[in-house]
């Protein structure tokens, strides 16, 4: 690897390093985030991670097929349906609760 | 896409240095309006790191529905919930972030000896400009399933979206005891779930 990026090409293996930064830091925001829209948009990270996991997988070693292409278009597909309702009931909650202090939410809790 | 090599990786560099700082930026800002629009950063990022993979249409697919709908709907959604409030303390919590740190950390390690110890292997040449075609060819062949399928998923989550988050209108007056045909007044509406009263 460090032998493609001296050379000045960029190797599989720097996508997936950047998409392994990205989905770590997004499952830390997810654990440790206090507000719920928080929580949704390190959510949204993580599903870019894996996006980008794909393409470059699509890229480098499915050239021809670029299936890896085909389903991060259904990903972006599904990531915006999960936006559209998981900030719908992070509404109608506020509603109820008045909050968006994740630490509160605990309505399910034993 | 045809550009030199060097470009390419100085592009690949900028970029992920944008998504990386852009992602810590997310989830460690204190103010959620900064780190909403960092996010839309991340999102235009990603998009150029999609056209890098000779990705066009991808990339076109990601800013119009990551940056013009997900991160507006985001905007939105911190304008309604953006209620000033003081976090109540919990106790630990310095460590409970340097443990789910430590775990993070201990993931990334994990990924990273993966992407570095398997012998990845070399594909054929990718075919660039041709890829929106091919995608075009995939979704009405071998993946017509799944594409009409997304179109029902994205009519139930519009739907469910709707009755999720409209608000509950009353169909009667409240004063006089008729029929109101507006239709558009609104119950006066305590919480009932909260555990202390709204200031």
């Amino acid at each position: 690897m460090i032998s493609d990026l001296l050379s000045g090409s960029v190797p599989l293996e720097a996508y997936l390093l950047v998409a392994a930064v990205l989905f770590c830091t997004g499952v830390w925001g997810l654990i440790n985030s206090r507000n719920a829209v928080r929580v949704l948009m390190s959510i949204e990270l993580m599903l870019n991670a894996v996006n980008i996991n794909l393409m470059a997988f699509s890229s480098y070693v499915d050239g021809q097929l670029i299936r890896g292409q085909i389903f991060s278009v259904f990903v972006i597909t599904v990531a915006a349906a999960e936006a559209a309702v998981g900030l719908a009931i992070l509404l109608s909650l506020y509603r109820n609760r008045v909050t968006v202090d994740m630490e509160r939410f605990n309505l399910l809790r034993w | 896409m045809t550009i030199a090599a060097s470009t390419q990786l100085i592009c690949f560099l900028v970029l992920s240095f944008v998504v990386v700082l852009g992602a810590l930026g997310v989830v460690l800002l204190s103010n959620i309006v900064y780190s909403a629009f960092l996010l839309g950063g991340v999102f235009l990022a990603v998009a150029g790191l999609y056209l890098l993979l000779n990705a066009s249409f991808v990339a076109a697919a990601q800013v119009l529905v990551y940056v013009g709908a997900v991160n507006v709907l985001i905007l939105f959604a911190i304008m309604l919930v953006n209620k000033k409030e003081d976090l109540a303390p919990i106790p630990g919590i310095t460590l409970r972030r340097l443990l789910s740190g430590g775990v993070c950390a201990g993931l990334f390690a994990l990924l990273t000896r993966v992407v570095l110890t398997t012998p990845w292997a070399e594909g054929p040449e990718p075919i660039g400009e041709e890829a929106t075609i091919r995608i075009g060819e995939h979704l009405f062949t071998d993946y017509l399933l799944p594409f009409e399928l997304a179109s029902v998923l994205l009519l139930m989550a519009m739907i469910g979206a709707i009755v999720l988050a409209r608000r509950d209108v009353q169909a009667v007056d409240p004063g006089t005891g008729e029929l109101a045909d507006q239709g558009l007044i609104e119950k006066a509406r305590t919480p009932l779930l909260v555990d202390q009263p709204p200031s």
